[in-house]
């Protein structure tokens, strides 16, 4: 792909990744390069407000979501390696700008170009194969935003067996809740716990080497109690590190 | 029924330790969820439900004429239409029929409306003896009144060693353990209640505006005994839960069913027009409706309107990942689930359910499986921002958001914050990366690790990386000399 015909990526970071996970960060960008996109990290990039607006504080959430809206104008695409964040912009902040035809309005237009990054790669660069090398066993988790809110599901697993020497071992009820819920665990700590329990249970009855998921929420809350319950085995990995090469 | 809500906190605690309940949780998902995704390989699930919210949009929209004509039509059958506005006046009104027709006996077929009314507590108050003919709701019944922990399986909490205890005890007979013959110990028991009682009360899944009928969806057949036997029907349900026509009410049984019980047809479907006419074998002589709006209205032009369509299947809560560990009871009030924990504020007041629209992951599932497709996430979204500007939620919370949403308008400030979190968490994780204790996150910590940030800030190495990356480029764009 030459240079002029590079499609110019935003790519949106996400708090979590920044804060707990740069290397998805890096791998995401790795991806995208791989397939022909000049990437752009728009810069004073914080957080999408997701917590905010979940929290109730629709006005905080206002603010965040119109910056993070003039952060992403002016791309070709906008890429996102989370299902949550996007969710949150694609689908949530049409609800949130719905007073204001305004923003509505730079919304929609921007709207159908914003991507989940295995949706984007999978959908739009249609990637054939991969520009790193991951072997082993591992089993897929849905993280709830992405699979309900943008219909990500086969997007992943398609890339992910594209991967030579990588084998996915389907979980059982791999399309329920981990019990993160962003907050949610802090409040019902007990409960979440509880919920993390079954996935946890589900994602070591397949005997895979890790658990590839693509939502930062999630994969905090699941290998923390991997290693709490004491297994330190089981890998739990971004989709875009293990894409990028990483198992 | 009295709102407990307030004591969530402190009943999940209870629920989550209590290893029977824990297992007895399990058969929702073995049970209903599998058998749902198979009911709905039959039919065109998406085409069935987008015409199933088309019909109950079109009944709520104009609830008021739908009411009248319905009151119209089940007038001119005979049947006598009472309005109450809130659960206590319903209550009033069936005891006054009851008093009027001079009745000892009720039996009752399942209604969650009259658990809104707490009507077996008002009859028996008035001298008159209710009977729950459901064999869950008289499991419970017979149990010192234990309140229904699930709309469709009342006692799902229960497995069949504590019915076989329960019946045992009460019932003054050998202890039973088989089904058939335990299910059968109850209708003996229940047999002479149906021959003499002289009212009965149902619920009402639907009423049908045109014909002024009631539809009742039921699987034990007790329905009919409550309605053919007695000389009086009084039937209880939710102004919300009229239909304009027979041909709506042919849309809803085709979801009803598969969504809660994964059935494609339940075994018994009523429609009851009308009392007995000249001539007719069988029907009651009076028949009275009592419609409630208990909170209902309140909905209608609202945000929340859109619950008004629930058609109490039941699949929101077998498919939340909550429900699934805690049960109904600890929600506290009539409607657990997903969909309770939008009625109750609603109906019951926020103020009484404080935790009930934040005890819920979002996942999304219920709003997947829901067969009127009521955005139950936005709506326990929306319930959170009301909380939020009628200060109901904790000091603590509130500042804690104020900080963060200071911060995050502040991109610098922004930086330097999480690059100290950053360092620090790097820091605490030591050697193996991970947190066993953290200051704000006992919640978090109690139960999970937290993993530590696998390397500096993106927004820092991303600074280096392109730093590095303008260094080449300028070096090879002097290209070679």
């Amino acid at each position: 792909m030459t240079a002029e015909s590079s499609p110019r990526v935003a790519l949106y970071v996400t708090c979590l990744v920044d804060l707990m996970r740069p290397d998805i960060g890096f791998a995401a960008i790795k991806l995208l390069e791989f397939g022909g996109c000049e990437v752009i990290v728009p810069p004073e990039q914080t957080c999408c407000g997701q917590p905010a607006f979940n929290a109730g504080d629709r006005r905080t959430a206002h603010r965040l979501a119109e910056r993070v809206l003039a952060q992403l104008e002016g791309y070709d695409y906008v890429v996102v390696p989370s299902g949550s964040c996007a969710g949150m912009i694609k689908v949530h902040y049409a609800d949130l700008f719905s007073d204001d035809p305004g923003l509505k309005q730079r919304l929609t237009d921007i709207s159908s170009r914003i991507y989940e990054l295995t949706d984007f790669l999978h959908s739009v660069l249609k990637l054939e194969n991969l520009p790193g090398r991951s072997a082993g066993c591992i089993t897929y988790h849905d993280s709830c935003s992405g699979l309900r809110e943008l219909g990500v599901c086969d997007q992943p697993r398609a890339l992910l067996q594209k991967m030579p020497g990588l084998e996915i071992r389907e979980m059982k009820d791999a399309r329920a809740c981990c019990g993160f819920g962003g907050t949610f665990a802090l409040k019902y700590a007990n409960v979440s716990s509880a919920i993390v329990d079954e996935k946890v249970g589900n994602i070591q009855a397949t005997g895979s080497q890790a658990v590839v998921l693509g939502d930062l929420g999630c994969m905090l809350n699941i290998e923390g109690r991997l290693r709490r319950l004491g297994d330190h085995k089981t890998q739990v990995l971004h989709v875009a590190q293990v894409l990028a090469g990483d198992l | 029924m009295q709102v407990q809500s307030m004591h969530f906190q402190a009943r999940v605690g209870e629920k989550l330790a209590d290893a029977r309940l824990q297992k007895n949780l399990k058969r929702l998902s073995e049970k209903f969820v599998t058998a749902r995704t198979q009911a709905m390989t039959e039919i065109d699930f998406e085409a069935t439900r987008d015409a199933a919210v088309e019909r109950r949009n079109r009944a709520i929209d104009n609830l008021d004429i739908w009411l009248e004509l319905f009151e119209k039509k089940a007038t001119e059958q005979g049947a006598k239409v009472l309005f109450a506005e809130n659960a206590a006046q319903a209550s009033d009104l069936v005891v006054q029929i009851a008093k009027k027709h001079k009745v000892k006996t009720v039996t009752k077929s399942k209604s969650m409306v009259s658990e809104e009314m707490a009507l077996n507590e008002a009859l028996r108050q008035a001298g008159v003896e209710p009977v729950e003919t459901d064999l869950g709701e008289y499991i419970l019944q017979i149990n010192d009144n234990e309140a229904p922990s699930h709309i469709i399986a009342p006692v799902i909490h229960k497995d069949k060693e504590e019915i076989s205890d329960l019946f045992a005890r009460v019932h003054e007979k050998p202890r039973l353990t088989d089904i058939p013959q335990l299910t059968r110990e109850a209708r003996e028991e229940l047999r002479p209640k149906f021959l003499k009682a002289e009212m009965g009360v149902t619920g009402g899944n639907f009423v049908i505006a045109e014909t002024g009928s009631v539809a009742i969806v039921t699987n034990e057949g007790n329905e009919g005994m409550c309605t053919i036997l007695p000389r009086v029907h009084v039937v209880v349900t939710g102004i919300e839960k009229v239909l304009p026509t027979l041909e709506d009410f042919a849309t809803m049984a085709r979801l009803l069913t598969r969504s809660a019980t994964g059935q494609s047809v339940s075994n018994y479907i009523s429609l009851l027009t009308g009392t007995k006419a000249k001539g007719e074998p069988d029907g009651p002589t009076y028949l009275y409706f009592v419609l409630v709006d208990g909170g209902r209205t309140g909905l209608l032009g609202s945000e929340f309107q859109e619950m008004l369509r629930c058609i109490r299947c039941g699949a929101c809560m077998n498919h939340c990942p909550v429900y699934q560990k805690i049960g109904g009871h600890a929600y506290g009030w009539v409607y657990p689930g997903p969909m309770g924990s939008v009625l109750t504020p609603s109906y019951a007041g926020l103020e009484n359910a404080l935790d009930l629209p934040q005890a819920a992951t979002l996942c999304g599932e219920c709003h997947v499986v829901c067969p009127v497709k009521i955005p139950l996430p936005d709506l326990l979204r929306k319930l959170r921002e009301r909380q939020f500007d009628r200060h109901l939620r904790p000091l603590r919370e509130r500042w804690a958001l104020w900080a963060w949403g200071f911060a995050a308008l502040r991109p610098n400030l922004y930086r330097l914050i999480t690059g100290v979190a950053n360092r620090f968490l790097r820091l605490r994780g030591g050697r193996s990366g991970r947190i066993a204790s953290l200051p704000f996150a006992g919640g978090w910590t109690h139960y999970r690790d937290m993993m530590a940030p696998s390397g500096k800030t993106f927004t820092d190495r991303y600074a280096v990386w392109q730093a590095k990356k303008a260094f080449v480029r300028s070096d090879t764009r002097v290209g070679p000399r």
